[in-house]
């Protein structure tokens, strides 16, 4: 992979230099105290790379994911600002692109974002000017042609490092190695999975993106997200769209006595990472450890990747 | 066709409060095939609202009256004879049918039976699917002749989304997943190839983003 670096960023150096990436998650809050990301930090800090910052996650109102990386940035955590195509359109996303670039945002991550019907505003109009691909390829000419969408020229280019996210284990299962072809074709620097807990699954769809050489062209992270209990593994198991749980992972989770629930579920992450490191093709690893902050140190600990390499 | 479906019952009747005659004015076309604004309905609204009128002992006197079509001015002016004799038409066409009529009478009041839907087509008599959203620019080549802009739920023209399961919309599990039909369709017809390429940014001035639209045959002008 090239060495030449695009935006500088920590997450970038570190993948470029080829060492193994950790990246976390943090939501903001639902309110204007910044109080709320200060303890989330206080929590994250050198446990991982780079945090995501998640853009209205399931459609639901929180604090603005610019706003809410600035917040990170003054308290010293790399932020990977999340950005998604349903509630902006092509003048306001270019315009929030620079307006990140300028606050010293360097990574971003491309998302259509979940459809409105699932948060707390399902009258919302919805946007979709561009779709993710569409946002990937826009992020890419206006920081290596220095252009807008319009053809004019950019006065100060965003240098951004660019991600997006895939779902190896949404249908149609034949075509999420060539959708992951359209995303590098459009420009796309790392990938972050969808929570991985189907591996053979996931073994089988790194093979075809191997066989396709696009683990040459962009960095692939894969996602682990730790159960909390039994029951939230049901819930992503029945209620979250495109999540694959397989039924012996709930079993295991389900014939865990309740007290030690917390503690499997993080067991289970740390065995994943590990199966995940052994896998040809895969740069890091993007810890969504969902409203648990508290246990990302742990669980990157246990997983052998602490302490984080000081660049 | 033009898919239209009647307004609850409760609204309508606040939209003629304090009224003493009025005109229940189907449409002939689309309405009419779709079940909701024809003759047929016009008799059974009317019916409705004498009912729940004489009820409250305030009686409504009803014209009814269906025209071939509300959306051509030369049927529209067929309701001439009875608009002076109203003081409000309440009308079961689409959209267009309520808005023709309005641009016609300018002092009467033209009131919408119908929520207009969408354009769609009859899978079966009394069940209709949307199918189209007028964006100016179809791209069903491209697309096996689905389209992604009516059909999946976020529009998207690279699609589909990680949302997509066992062929279903992650909205419901009762939608199909709008892209799953197109490369299914897109096998059938060996045409994975146009899968490959990326649909370019959308171009969204053909749409009503454009503003109001309107299509001139010149030929037609003299």
């Amino acid at each position: 992979m090239s060495e030449e670096l695009k935006s500088g960023s920590r997450l970038e150096k570190i993948l470029r230099s080829g060492k193994f990436a950790v990246t976390g998650e943090c939501g903001p809050p639902r309110g204007a105290d910044p109080e709320v990301i200060h303890k989330k930090c206080s929590l994250l800090k050198d446990k991982a790379d780079a945090f995501n910052i998640t853009d209205n996650q399931t459609s639901v109102v929180r604090m603005s994911s610019i706003s809410s990386a600035v917040i990170m940035m003054q308290q010293g955590l790399e932020p990977v600002m999340q950005m998604v195509c349903r509630d902006r359109n092509r003048i306001a996303i270019q315009s929030d692109i620079l307006g990140g670039a300028a606050l010293g945002i360097k990574n971003m991550l491309c998302l259509s974002g979940d459809h409105q019907k699932f948060g707390d505003h399902p009258q919302a109009k919805n946007v979709f000017d561009l779709d993710s691909i569409q946002l990937i390829n826009t992020v890419k000419t206006m920081r290596d042609d220095g252009k807008f969408l319009s053809g004019e020229d950019i006065k100060g280019a965003p240098k951004l490092f660019i991600g997006a996210a895939e779902n190896p284990f949404a249908d149609p299962f034949e075509i999420r190695a060539p959708r992951l072809g359209k995303k590098v074709a459009a420009g796309v620097d790392f990938i972050q999975t969808q929570c991985i807990f189907n591996l053979s699954k996931f073994e089988l769809w790194m093979k075809q993106v191997v066989d396709m050489g696009l683990h040459e062209k962009v960095f692939i992270l894969g996602g682990v997200t730790p159960f909390k209990s039994f029951g939230m593994a049901r819930y992503m198991a029945n209620n979250v769209p495109g999540m694959d749980v397989p039924d012996e992972l709930l079993q295991r989770m389900k014939n865990t006595p309740k007290e030690k629930q917390a503690e499997e579920g993080i067991t289970i992450a740390v065995e994943t990472i590990k199966k995940l490191q052994e896998i040809k093709g895969i740069a890091g690893v993007h810890i969504m450890a969902i409203e648990w902050e508290e246990k990302v140190g742990e669980l990157a600990d246990k997983a052998g990747l602490l302490p984080r390499p000081v660049l | 066709m033009v898919i239209g479906e009647r307004k609850p019952f409760d609204e309508i009747m606040k939209m003629l409060e304090g009224l003493q005659k009025i005109s229940v004015m189907g449409c002939g076309g689309c309405v009419t095939v779709c079940l909701t604004g024809g003759q047929d309905e016009v008799r059974v609204l009317s019916s409705q609202i004498r009912m729940a009128r004489d009820k409250e002992g305030n009686p409504i006197e009803i014209i009814e009256k269906t025209l071939e079509r509300q959306c051509d001015p030369e049927y529209v002016e067929l309701a001439a004879p009875v608009a002076p004799d109203v003081e409000a038409v309440l009308s079961m066409a689409c959209g267009v049918g309520v808005q023709f009529m309005a641009e016609r009478y300018k002092d009467l009041p033209i009131y919408p039976a119908l929520n207009t839907t969408f354009v769609g087509g009859s899978k079966k008599e009394g069940y209709y699917v949307e199918r189209c959203q007028t964006c100016g620019a179809c791209k069903l080549y491209y697309t096996g002749g689905i389209c992604p802009i009516a059909r999946c739920s976020k529009s998207l023209l690279n699609g589909p989304c990680g949302g997509s399961t066992n062929g279903k919309c992650e909205i419901d599990p009762e939608v199909d997943c709008a892209w799953q039909l197109i490369l299914d369709r897109l096998k059938s017809l060996n045409q994975m190839d146009r899968y490959s390429e990326i649909m370019p940014i959308n171009d969204w001035r053909t749409n009503r983003d454009g503003g109001p639209r309107k299509m001139i045959r010149e030929d037609f002008q003299r």
